[in-house]
């Protein structure tokens, strides 16, 4: 099978501020449910974008939609076009591994493999695409150690057990992890909701220097964390997107009067 | 409406203390009963151990006619027929907790989990029946065609260590399979999740998220499978053969220590009822042993933070 990905790579550093991630009419359906409704959106290279909205709003089912997380829900169907650099995420040629090798994830609760040491956990994803060479391997886990702002606190111990970091580091962990075979975009899915404050607070400081490397969208409960992180954010409400806005302009001067009335905690 | 119960404080503290004691004794009973079997075992055993010493486990001399009582060709045998069975038992098991788990739609992994389980409760003399009908001609068949490409000077006969271990083989599958099954269901999605977000494919996944977080449970059933293996006496006395010598080849007659008990106790009387205990009490000790190694390899092998 021809990869369309490959094509594209040489061009990937020379667009920057270009639209990276398009979606055009996406629905998304459980069965017969459609939990996602004819969504337009556009994100740009490296910026950091929040999905917003109720629980149930349909935020976390798009961003699963993104890197084909979806191909593995039984009976869930995507229709409509998402397209990464020019290219349908959905077209008959893609191969959903590829898509999520391009386009990384980090979940909700951290998840790192808790048999393997921390630098195995990093050095998966590259070792799942083949990756033999050793110093390569250690010049990629510090790397992306680095990236993670988790090299100077486990740089003595990498053969000790992923899991037994704490919360917070495991999450960053995780954010290695998925830096390690260098995605285009990192999807969040509301990572600091199982965390801490304080580690909180590192892993959004993390963000602005992650979105030097990659365009990220994260969804989150957090309205402040919204408005602090984004550069972009989206207001989805019962499967519509309802609003999608620079951060700033979203929190500030609201378009619709239900975003205002959401990020004012009128509901939700 | 009553809103106040009376009940006095001391009733309460009294019926607890009743049920404390009788619980402390019903499993204090546990305790005795297996001490007292231990200490049955070690009195019944203790002439045939003092008859032959070391030379009870070591010495290969096993004839009630001249009164040698040595068990190594049944130690030999049970451990032989024991992880000869669970070569064949494990990859079918794991491979089948797998399909059950991440392959099978849900219509057929019910069925055929329950399937598997019902393996465990058909008799084990109705599998003896089985093997004697169906493995040990297969087994000749298969060990005639052996003789015919090699030339070598056997008689195909079909009983022996090569049937026995084939029949414990599928009497173990079920037990490692439910508890195979089991640990696999029990590995948590975000681990799935975690590896399929790395551009893993579906083998990669299982490899690399599910059979190391699942390790340790897949042993324990493993352990119990040997267990299970190394105890069971109606149908592998039915398919070995029962010949008092160490086997010579995969498909020799031999014996195991349980089949062994089961062929001799009947007409054993003196020294070779002694030696037969003895035989009991170390199925026990290896058991015991078995357990023990399970345990440590076991608390090893769970990840970190994972443990319960």
């Amino acid at each position: 099978m021809s990869n369309p990905f490959q094509v594209q790579v040489a061009e990937r550093t020379a667009s920057t501020a270009a639209i990276r991630l398009e979606a055009k009419d996406v629905s998304i359906f459980y069965g017969d449910k459609e939990a996602v409704k004819k969504v337009g959106v556009s994100f740009r290279s490296n910026t950091v974008n929040a999905l917003i909205g109720p629980s149930g709003c349909g935020k976390t089912t798009f961003l699963r939609a993104i890197n084909r997380m979806h191909d593995l829900t039984p009976g869930a169907r995507v229709t409509g076009q998402l397209m990464l650099d020019g290219i349908n995420l959905y077209g008959s040629d893609v191969d959903p591994v590829d898509v999520r090798r391009r386009i990384g994830m980090v979940f909700q609760k951290p998840n790192p493999f808790p048999t393997m040491s921390i630098y195995d956990n990093v050095a998966a994803g590259l070792k799942l695409a083949g990756e033999t060479n050793k110093s390569k391997l250690d010049g990629v886990v510090e790397k992306s150690l680095r990236g993670a702002a988790l090299w100077e606190e486990v740089k003595d111990r990498l053969k000790a057990p992923g899991a037994s970091l704490s919360g917070g580091q495991q999450q960053r962990l995780c954010i290695a992890r998925a830096l390690s075979v260098d995605p285009e975009i990192l999807l969040m899915d509301e990572p600091t909701s199982a965390l801490d404050p304080q580690s909180t607070a590192r892993i959004e400081d993390l963000m602005e220097s992650l979105k030097e490397q990659v365009t990220i969208v994260i969804v989150t409960h957090n309205m402040q964390q919204a408005s602090r992180v984004s550069d972009t954010t989206s207001f989805f409400l019962l499967g519509d997107l309802i609003e999608h806005s620079p951060t700033a302009q979203m929190f500030t001067n609201p378009k619709d009067q239900r975003t205002e009335a959401y990020i004012s905690g009128k509901f939700g | 409406m009553t809103t106040d119960v009376k009940r006095p404080r001391s009733m309460t503290s009294a019926a607890d203390t009743t049920f404390k004691n009788i619980i402390i004794s019903l499993a204090s009973l546990v305790l005795v009963a297996v001490f007292l079997y231990g200490v049955v075992l070690i009195a019944g055993g203790f002439p045939a151990f003092a008859r032959e010493g070391f030379g009870f486990i070591f010495g290969l001399d096993w004839n009630p006619g001249t009164e040698k009582f040595q068990a190594l060709p049944f130690i030999a045998g049970s451990f032989l027929t024991g992880f000869g069975a669970l070569i064949i038992a494990v990859p079918l098991s794991v491979a089948a907790a797998l399909f059950i788990v991440e392959y099978a739609p849900k219509w057929l992994a019910v069925p055929v989990g329950y399937m598997i389980e019902m393996l465990a409760a058909i008799p084990s003399v109705v599998y003896g029946l089985w093997g004697i009908f169906v493995l040990i001609p297969a087994v000749r068949s298969f060990q005639s065609w052996l003789v015919g490409v090699t030339g070598l000077d056997w008689t195909p006969t079909g009983i022996g260590l090569m049937s026995a271990i084939l029949v414990l083989a599928v009497m173990v599958i079920p037990y490692v399979c439910a508890i195979a099954r089991d640990v696999i269901q029990l590995v948590p999605n975000d681990q799935r999740e975690a590896a399929y977000a790395l551009g893993a494919t579906k083998w990669e996944v299982i490899r690399y998220g599910i059979l190391p977080y699942a390790r340790a449970g897949i042993l324990g059933g493993v352990i119990l499978g040997l267990g299970r293996a190394i105890g069971e006496t109606l149908a592998v006395t039915m398919v070995i053969g029962n010949a008092s010598e160490i086997a010579k080849n995969l498909f020799s007659s031999t014996a195991t220590m349980s089949s062994l008990i089961a062929s001799q106790f009947g007409e054993a009387g003196g020294v070779q009822l002694n030696a037969l205990i003895a035989l009991g009490f170390l199925l026990l000790v290896f058991s015991v042993i078995v357990n023990l190694i399970a345990r440590v390899v076991i608390t090893k092998l769970t990840p970190v933070g994972t443990r319960l």
